[in-house]
């Protein structure tokens, strides 16, 4: 197997007395769907959060690329190529749809504020291209986000609408890690199947590696490559989603001891 | 286009729509076809005629709103786009005023050319702001407006107090009689020594803030700015720098401010610590709220209207106008329904001459003065009670009740709204013409204030403001 994309060693967080995550060892290789599952309160959206910066880890390394990224900064990681959305969903509401995918390239552009100020040449051609990447990955959403929308603020977007706003915002950051909490709460039955073919489709036409928290079982059997269990901050069991499915400890973790027995 | 169907219909027919509703949505998206270039270039050529057609005086008012209008602008970079709420930024206004004083004039006996010190300023304006920045690193809403409202206040008290630094004899800036002699800017052996030309130099310099500005806006700085408002944490995982972003926007801000700062000096010929009182500040936030926070041309047209109002309520007859508009809107906004407008202008007609003949018949002292001199007075001559000598008691009860009106109306419901609603229109009209409108200082802050309010109440994002979604 190839180096992996993003590689976990021996994760703790507490807060407090409390043990969100130990131990945890785990690692996405490229071009692969992991998905994280787990009961309330395991962890995952910590996991998350201290992959992206928001918290420094107790102990243990984080390597993206194998290259460690354990204190940097939440907008340096972003940089580094790991993106991600949010499980309650954070678009610019007041931005237009546009203009939120735009926002996205802060980093990846170089025109200093004063270029900007007078237009020069160089500030244009880059707005220009930054405009064309953001519409670039709005099209991926193909006529959910067509055009006519694109001038539209975020918050007239329909809650679905705004989860795909958000997944083609991180896009724009030309991640290799994409990141999604939960892409696919508070979605209808039909919103979740064309959820579960879209990360189908950005692991193979986008070719992003995904790391995936999902709650609901049908998108996490349709696209993972390997499932993750965590809880209480341990992994539990790891594999195929047959076989994490079938795994006695993941079934007492979420229906409670010895209902793993009675079938 | 051909397969969105429903989509598209909803887009276009409902609010989603880019065009909105409402009776001003006609001149509101003819508005939108004109490109912003155009209308900045409308706006200078009016501005620019402007001082042919008024007095001296309209010049000088016309030389507040443009520094209100710069300094809206500059504040907009802050609270409207970065949605740092900073109340210490009086405090570069002054900075600039007082630096260019002190530049400019005997004080210190130093007179630096204005092509010095002008970028000298402005830049050090800009690194104050960047440094005012630093607790927004930690410190977001409410408790970075204390933190910065403390800034202003301890500038404030340093010009005032701390005239001299310690171990150097010169009185730095004046103490409490400020800087005097302030000298006008000179560029290339030209001075704008005259309000005329003090005006056109605020108009230039407005014009090019506002162009820059707007670039900085629609660029990636702008949208930076714009996203850490909407959601700090978001942004920073979008790659921006959230902190070096902050920074910026103080730093642009108080640049802004600075330079505006540098103007008023000469235009009074002196700098003093009244200029930088709190409650320019709360001006200043008023002219941007106003237009609508967040859009340039907004804070343009809100510092007009901050500006011009008080000007224009000076005039009795315009004052009087307002009012009676005021009532019959306020009506029409109230009941919503014409047959009831009607009645309750009738009861208000029949109460009026009943008030009026059972004085006469009752109260010996009733001495009928005069209506004030304004589009009405031929009708409220015979209709209304217009003390003389009595006037001053009697208004004076009549407003406490005037107020206790308004505030039961506020209250009730349905018919009984209308039927109070006959009284305190009649008392409000009856203390108007007896006494507020012979205060006309008084009055005049009175009727901004409720403009103020009727304004927000109307369009609460402001004049040119768009809406803004917090949660949905």
């Amino acid at each position: 197997m190839s180096t992996p994309i993003l590689e976990i060693k021996d994760l703790s967080k507490s807060f407090g007395g409390l043990k969100v995550i130990q131990g945890l060892d785990l690692s996405v290789a490229p071009g692969e769907v992991l998905s994280v599952i787990g009961p309330n309160g395991a962890g995952k959206t910590t996991l998350f959060n201290i992959i992206s910066g928001i918290y420094p880890p107790d102990s243990g390394e984080i390597l993206l690329d194998g290259t460690s990224i354990v204190g940097s900064s939440p907008e340096q990681i972003a940089g580094l190529g790991i993106a991600r959305t949010f499980q309650t969903l954070r678009v610019f509401l007041n931005m237009t749809v546009r203009e939120n995918v735009m926002a996205a390239t802060y980093g990846a552009t170089k025109a200093r504020m004063w270029q900007s100020a007078l237009r020069t040449p160089k500030a244009r051609r880059e707005e220009r291209e930054t405009r064309e990447l953001a519409e670039a990955k709005l099209s991926f959403f193909g006529e959910r986000l067509v055009g006519y929308r694109w001038d539209q603020p975020a918050y007239s977007l329909s809650y679905a609408n705004r989860r795909r706003l958000e997944i083609a915002r991180a896009m724009a950051t030309n991640p290799r890690l994409l990141m999604l909490d939960e892409p696919a709460a508070g979605m209808n039955p039909v919103e979740t199947l064309e959820i579960t073919a879209l990360i189908g489709r950005l692991r193979d036409e986008a070719g992003f590696s995904i790391l995936v928290i999902e709650h609901d079982m049908h998108v996490v059997e349709g696209v993972s490559d390997r499932v993750v269990a965590l809880d209480h901050g341990v992994k539990i069991a790891e594999g195929t989603y047959e076989k994490v499915a079938e795994d006695r400890a993941v079934i007492e973790a979420y229906l409670g001891y010895g209902a793993a027995g009675r079938k | 286009m051909s397969n969105i169907g429903v989509d598209r219909w909803v887009a276009e027919s409902s609010e989603h729509g880019p065009k909105g509703k409402g009776w001003t949505a006609p001149a509101r998206s003819l508005l939108d076809r004109v490109p912003s270039g155009w209308k900045l270039l409308g706006f200078l050529v009016v501005a620019a005629v402007y001082p042919f057609l008024v007095p001296q005086a309209g010049v000088r008012i016309g030389i507040t709103a443009l520094l209100l209008a710069m300094l809206a602008i500059g504040l907009n970079t802050v609270v409207g786009w970065a949605g740092l709420l900073d109340l210490g930024y009086i405090a570069f206004y002054g900075f600039g005023a007082y630096f260019y004083g002190a530049v400019s004039s005997d004080q210190i006996g130093v007179q630096w050319p204005t092509w010095v010190a002008i970028p000298v300023i402005v830049l050090a304006s800009a690194v104050l702001g960047a440094l005012l920045s630093l607790p927004s690193r930690r410190l977001v809403g409410d408790y970075l407006a204390i933190m910065t409202l403390f800034f202003a206040q301890v500038f404030l008290e340093v010009i005032v107090n701390y005239e001299r630094l310690p171990g150097v004899d010169t009185n730095l800036t004046g103490g409490p009689n400020g800087i005097i002699g302030v000298q006008p800017w000179q560029l290339f052996g030209f001075p704008f020594d005259t309000f005329n030309r003090n005006y056109f130099l605020l108009l230039v310099l407005l014009g090019l803030v506002i162009v820059l500005l707007r670039n900085i806006d629609q660029s990636r700085t702008g949208r930076a700015w714009r996203a850490l408002r909407e959601d700090t944490l978001a942004a920073a995982h979008m790659t921006t720098p959230v902190n070096r972003l902050k920074m910026l926007a103080f730093a642009v801000g108080a640049a802004v401010a600075g330079l505006t700062g540098t103007v008023l000096g000469p235009v009074q010929v002196g700098v003093f610590p009244n200029n930088f009182q709190l409650l320019f500040l709360i001006t200043i936030y008023a002219a941007l709220i106003l237009g609508g926070l967040g859009s340039i041309p907004g804070a343009v047209l809100g510092a007009i209207a901050v500006a011009f109002t008080p000007e224009i309520l000076r005039n009795p007859g315009i004052a009087g106008w307002l009012f009676y508009i005021g009532v019959v809107v306020l009506l029409v906004t109230v009941l919503r329904r014409w047959r009831m407008v009607a009645a309750v202008l009738a009861g208000v007609v029949v109460l009026g001459y009943l008030v009026r003949f059972l004085s006469l018949a009752i109260w010996d002292e009733t001495i009928l003065g005069a209506a004030n001199d304004t589009f009405l007075s031929g009708i409220l001559d015979g209709w209304l009670l217009i003390l003389g000598p009595a006037s001053d008691v009697v208004s004076n009860y009549a407003f406490v009740l005037a107020l206790a009106g308004v505030l039961a109306v506020t209250v009730a419901r349905g018919w009984r709204r209308g039927a109070l609603l006959v009284p305190t229109i009649y008392l409000a009209i009856l203390v108007w013409e007896n006494k507020l409108s012979l205060q006309d200082s008084v009055t005049r802050q009175l009727l901004f204030g409720a403009v103020l309010v009727v304004m927000m109440a109307v369009r609460p994002e402001g004049i040119l403001g768009t809406r803004r979604v917090e949660i949905t």
